[in-house]
């Protein structure tokens, strides 16, 4: 059997460092995330100019300003939220946690007005031509991470009011902060391609 | 299969009873009993498959024949290619990748034991929800059945215009199931493997068995969202009347193709790595020498994993690409080959000089290097474009990836099934059988695969039901037909191996090879917890430097 | 092993011979008797030869491997000598290989832009081919002609070079055309519009298929390339551009036809049968074969196909009419006149 009996130890064997479990998987996570993403993308560019009929980005789009300066926000309110849980400051954690829900939610409810225009006023859906599909399915896709992670938020933020989170946890949270950085920096993209370069 | 044999020899020792160790494989998060799960149930689908495939060989012997209907044809190749790749190929690397790479590294478990089991049961529920499409895809109309839109379900045949009832949704979904499978368990090994190695073991002493498994599963995260994101517009299309791949709306169907191969070229080195990773173990430990030149081989698998993203419309050179893309993409693809190529050259390059003991895993091996050879320089032909607008989609094709899937891959996997059942069951397979399912399938397999080469050369094209005689191609795919016969017999013996060796084969003991890795340092079976105590490790070769004290590896290993 | 193979590629061909009339042959793609299948060949032959000699060198290096190092029987108690690698060789064996690859680069691009860039002459032949579930419908814009499942052209022989300019073209999902004895295969897609060109030297009935799978019926998807030689093909061309005649000698057949709904899928040049989704029936008698290769036009296989065209190719989209067996017998009668 081989243990540290049997055979002479090298100089590594004392020092012996390892990757985070917890971050690697994280980093997988939004590595294959982004592949996703980035297929959505790819066809909505290649489709950009290509409907057939119907309204175009021109016509239909405006910037969503608020919303994004929401959502980007939030990626400082997390950021400070896990500094305030670093230095132990609970309440000041909460706050700033809540408060990244809460931006999330504003995003989320703002898309959500953008599309009830779009649909109903403007008469773009997801079957209307190749820019209502593409549209719908990439801001959609994206939409949809938003919710998970808002979901994810409000788990942490549950935990904290039951004082279930604990020093222990701060790698676990950092981990929540990431996922949520990564949906922020996918917005920048998707904010980029169907906003400014798409109309 | 492998679900009962841990049944079985545990059942003695424990007198548990059969309900209670049942359940226990259910609830369990021990990656080795869901690596032994994931291949046992990857060998179930193996040979439901391989049926269909020796249904499909039945048909096609004789020129208009009447054993299967067309419908019934097509639904055949879909789901033989479908389960094939979903089903076998990807849970068997995930089985490999759960049962070793903690053994290997001297670990305990995976990272994520309870990830590890969810991932499996995703598997599970994808599989059968392919199946079950037989039963559930006719819908109220009584259209569809399996899928039968061919494995890679080209545009807008797979639209609800050409594709009714619920065969193609089942297609989709029961992948985007197994996806979640893949990608979760993927996660866990990479994860594993970069954080979990025991005390000296540092990136370039692990195996190259743990390397190749990272290589494979980083490409598994890479590649297989672009399938997820294919199908996601598929069922958009379908649906919620999307226009992705709707050519009527100005959708494109060579997007899907493009989306398709970006995974799908991947998706065949995904499959063939975890075979080198068996090659890269056995072929050493049967030559009683190290693998040659190990900082290439980790070299030369990380560039293939690179290249092979950018070489997919080697696929879609009949397309009418322009002059420039159709070049671009043969040029990646040679490129592509260097690297493959080299391999072939270290195991030789290990062989060679060496004492090689042809023991069952070795002979398989050789199979493999004579084989993957072929294969290798039947895919430099298909580079070559002008030959591929002759030979993409003929049997020429077929001939390739099978010998590559199988006289490759399956081989390899072969050989590694023999090297590691001792550990996994504590007793060996018997050799005779073992060289019995050799040249029974070998031959069956060349009387296939070598003849297929040859009808694709005389014209014969892809998923045809049925042919005309006078084309040259009826005695060739008798010949072949054949040959389905001897393998089918080859894999009984296996079978009948698998079994008797449960109750009767001789005890293996920890190291029954004569190996240097880390999971032949423990017991066979290894016990729950793998190692008494965490291992440390100076070297490649651990167990080489306790065998050879006056001349251990870490005196020589540059790098 | 490679080597025999690519002998009996060779080989294997011996026996093909491209024949007048309507009987099928063996379609081996080494025997061509048409550009670009001529170059595509040759390019093949050099390919099959490197691949050829690579596969003797590295086969015959394990071979030798085996024989010499396999562990011989009481030779138990040393390891040979543990060798980790070798720069040199490895470097050797990177090297060689990229050159090979860079040899096989510079002819594939020349074959690429050889097939590829060649713009049509203008006595080239114009033909627009649609892939339909399960039949190819055929035009000739510049002449006027409308046809199925049979592609004319001209033989291009030694005094004017003639080759025929394909426009491919899908009504429905993806399909290609491949008749491996004049050219490599290109796909037609929907909504997309490929380009490929033939060259025939030598006249003969040329089989091909669909070779991307398209439904049901892909397998009996075949296409014959009738190459005639240059004044045969301009007496066809003038034939096929004639409109069915008005006067029949089917009357009550024709009545049957044009009473039923036949005419909302099928072509009848001159007549009011103007539908588009069916083959062109005009010169329905000039092909040798029915349904694109299911079966041969006899007498009997017309009656069969027009009774129910489940029976021979089920599947297929043209349904059962419900005639009676006398509607049956009229109907075919009167096909039977649209030569």
């Amino acid at each position: 059997m081989i243990n540290e009996a049997s055979l002479p130890l090298a100089i590594e064997a004392t020092e012996w460092r390892l990757p985070s479990s917890r971050k690697v998987a994280i980093v997988c996570l939004i590595l294959t995330e982004t592949c996703l993403f980035s297929i959505f993308v790819v066809a909505y560019l290649f489709y950009l100019g290509k409907s057939l009929t119907g309204p175009t980005p021109r016509e239909v789009l405006e910037l969503p300003v608020l919303s994004t300066i929401c959502l980007l926000s939030s990626s400082l309110t997390i950021t400070l939220a896990e500094r305030a849980f670093k230095n132990e400051r609970e309440g000041l954690f909460r706050v700033l946690w809540l408060l990244t829900v809460g931006l999330a939610a504003v995003f989320l409810g703002m898309t959500a007005r953008e599309w009830h225009t779009l649909i109903y006023q403007k008469g773009l859906t997801i079957s209307t031509n190749l820019f209502g599909t593409t549209f719908y399915s990439l801001v959609g896709l994206h939409a949809s991470h938003v919710i998970v992670g808002l979901c994810l938020l409000l788990l942490v933020f549950i935990f904290s009011l039951t004082g279930s989170l604990t020093q222990m946890h701060r790698e676990r949270i950092q981990m929540v902060s990431w996922y949520w950085h990564f949906v922020d920096a996918v917005w920048v993209v998707v904010f980029t391609v169907v906003y400014v370069i798409g109309r | 299969m492998a679900v009962q044999e841990i049944a079985l020899t545990t059942s003695r020792a424990s007198g548990i009873s059969l309900v209670d160790r049942l359940h226990g494989l259910v609830v369990t998060v021990d990656h080795k009993k869901l690596g032994l799960m994931y291949i046992g149930t990857a060998l179930v689908f193996l040979v439901v498959a391989g049926l269909m495939a020796v249904a499909i060989r039945l048909q096609l012997a004789v020129p208009n024949n009447t054993l299967l209907e067309p419908e019934v044809f097509n639904r055949f190749f879909t789901m033989h290619g479908t389960a094939m790749v979903f089903l076998v190929g990807m849970p068997i690397i995930a089985g490999l990748g759960n049962y070793l790479v903690p053994l290997m590294i001297g670990t305990r478990d995976m990272a994520f034991p309870r990830l590890n089991a969810f991932g499996y049961w995703m598997f599970v529920f994808g599989a059968l929800l392919l199946y079950f499409s037989y039963l559930g895809a006719p819908g109220l109309n009584g259209h569809g059945s399996a899928p039968d839109v061919g494995w890679f379900a080209y545009a807008p045949l797979t639209g609800r215009a050409f594709s009714r009832g619920h065969s193609t949704d089942y297609w989709i979904l029961s992948l985007l199931l197994t996806s979640v499978g893949s990608t979760v368990s993927a996660i866990n090994v990479i994860v594993t493997a970069l954080t979990m190695r025991c005390r000296g073991l540092t990136l370039m002493r692990m195996p190259l068995f743990v390397w190749m498994m990272i290589v494979t599963n980083f490409m598994i995260i890479l590649a297989l969202p672009s399938l997820s994101a294919a199908q996601i517009m598929l069922l958009i299309d379908r649906y919620l009347g999307g226009h992705f791949f709707d050519t009527q709306s100005g959708g494109s169907a060579v997007l899907w193709q493009h989306f398709f191969w970006i995974f799908g070229h991947p998706e065949v080195y995904i499959l063939i790595i975890p075979g080198f990773a068996c090659m890269s173990e056995i072929v050493p430990v049967f030559s009683r020498k190290p693998i040659f030149g190990y900082p290439i081989m980790v070299g030369a698998t990380t560039m293939i994993a690179i290249i092979s993203f950018g070489v997919w419309a080697h696929h879609m050179f009949a397309v009418g690409m322009t002059s420039v893309g159709n070049t671009f993409f043969a040029i990646s693809t040679m490129l592509v080959g260097v690297p493959t190529g080299i391999k072939i050259f270290n195991w030789l390059g290990t062989m060679y000089g060496g004492k090689i003991r042809l023991e069952v895993p070795m002979i398989f091996c050789l199979g493999f290097l004579f084989q993957f050879l072929i294969a290798g320089l039947t895919g430099i032909m298909l580079a070559v474009v002008p030959f591929n607008w002759q030979l993409t989609d003929s049997y020429f094709v077929v001939a390739h990836f099978h010998y590559v899937l199988i006289g490759g891959l399956l081989y390899a996997l072969f050989a590694g099934f023999y090297y590691w059942y001792p550990k996994a069951f504590g007793r060996l397979l018997n050799r005779k059988l073992g060289l019995w399912h050799f040249w029974l399938f070998t031959i069956g397999f060349h009387l296939t695969f070598d003849t297929m080469h040859f009808s694709g050369l005389l014209g014969m094209p892809r998923r045809i039901f049925t042919y005309d005689p006078g084309r040259g191609w009826e005695t060739l795919n008798l010949i072949g037909s054949v040959g389905a016969i001897f393998q089918a017999v080859g894999v009984l013996c296996l079978a009948i191996n698998i079994l008797r060796s449960l109750r009767h084969g001789q005890r293996a003991g920890n190291d029954p090879w004569d190996a240097w890795t880390l999971e032949w340092a423990t017991t066979s079976p290894p016990p729950v917890y793998n190692f008494e105590s965490e291992p440390v490790v100076r070297s490649r070769r651990p167990l080489w430097d306790l065998k050879h004290p006056e001349d251990p590896d870490w005196k020589y290993e540059e790098v | 092993m490679l080597f025999a193979f690519a002998l009996a590629c060779l080989g294997v061909a011996g026996h093909v011979e491209p024949v007048l009339g309507n009987t099928d042959g063996v379609t081996s793609i080494f025997r061509p008797l048409s550009q670009p299948a001529q170059e595509i060949k040759e390019t093949s032959l050099l390919v099959l030869a490197i691949c050829g000699t690579i596969f003797a060198v590295v086969a015959g290096l394990l071979v030798y491997a085996i024989v010499r190092f396999r562990h011989r029987a009481g030779d138990e108690l040393s390891e040979p000598p543990q060798v980790y690698g070798s720069n040199q060789i490895e470097l050797a064996w990177t090297i060689l290989p990229l050159l090979i690859v860079f040899v096989l680069i510079l002819v594939t691009s020349r074959t690429i832009a050889d097939i590829q860039n060649r713009k049509p002459p203008p006595t080239a032949v114009q033909a627009t081919v649609i892939g339909h579930q399960w039949w190819w419908e055929i035009r000739y814009p510049e002449l006027g002609i409308v046809t199925a499942n049979e592609l004319h052209v001209p033989a291009s022989d030694g005094r004017e070079s003639r080759p025929t300019f394909l426009k491919l073209q899908s009504a429905d999902v993806a399909h290609s055309f491949w008749v491996p004895l004049l050219a490599g295969k290109t796909d037609l897609i929907p909504n997309r519009e490929n380009l490929m060109w033939i060259e025939p030297t030598k006249p003969g009935t040329y089989p091909g298929n669909c070779a991307e799978y398209c439904g049901t019926q892909h397998a009996r998807m075949l296409i014959r390339v009738v190459v005639h030689p240059p004044d045969e093909f301009e007496r066809w061309a003038r034939e096929q551009q004639q409109s069915a005649s008005v006067e029949t000698n089917a009357p009550e057949g024709r009545k049957v036809f044009f009473a039923n709904s036949c005419v909302n899928c099928h072509t009848i040049g001159g007549t009011s049968a103007q539908g588009k989704f069916g083959p062109d029936l005009t010169h329905l008698m000039s092909r040798t074969t029915l349904a694109a290769g299911a079966a041969t036009n006899t007498t009997d296989n017309l009656r069969l196909w027009v009774r129910d065209p489940q029976k021979i190719k089920v599947g297929c989209l043209m349904p059962n009419m419900q005639l009676t067996d006398e509607e049956v017998d009229q109907v075919v009668a009167y096909l039977q006149t649209l030569k």
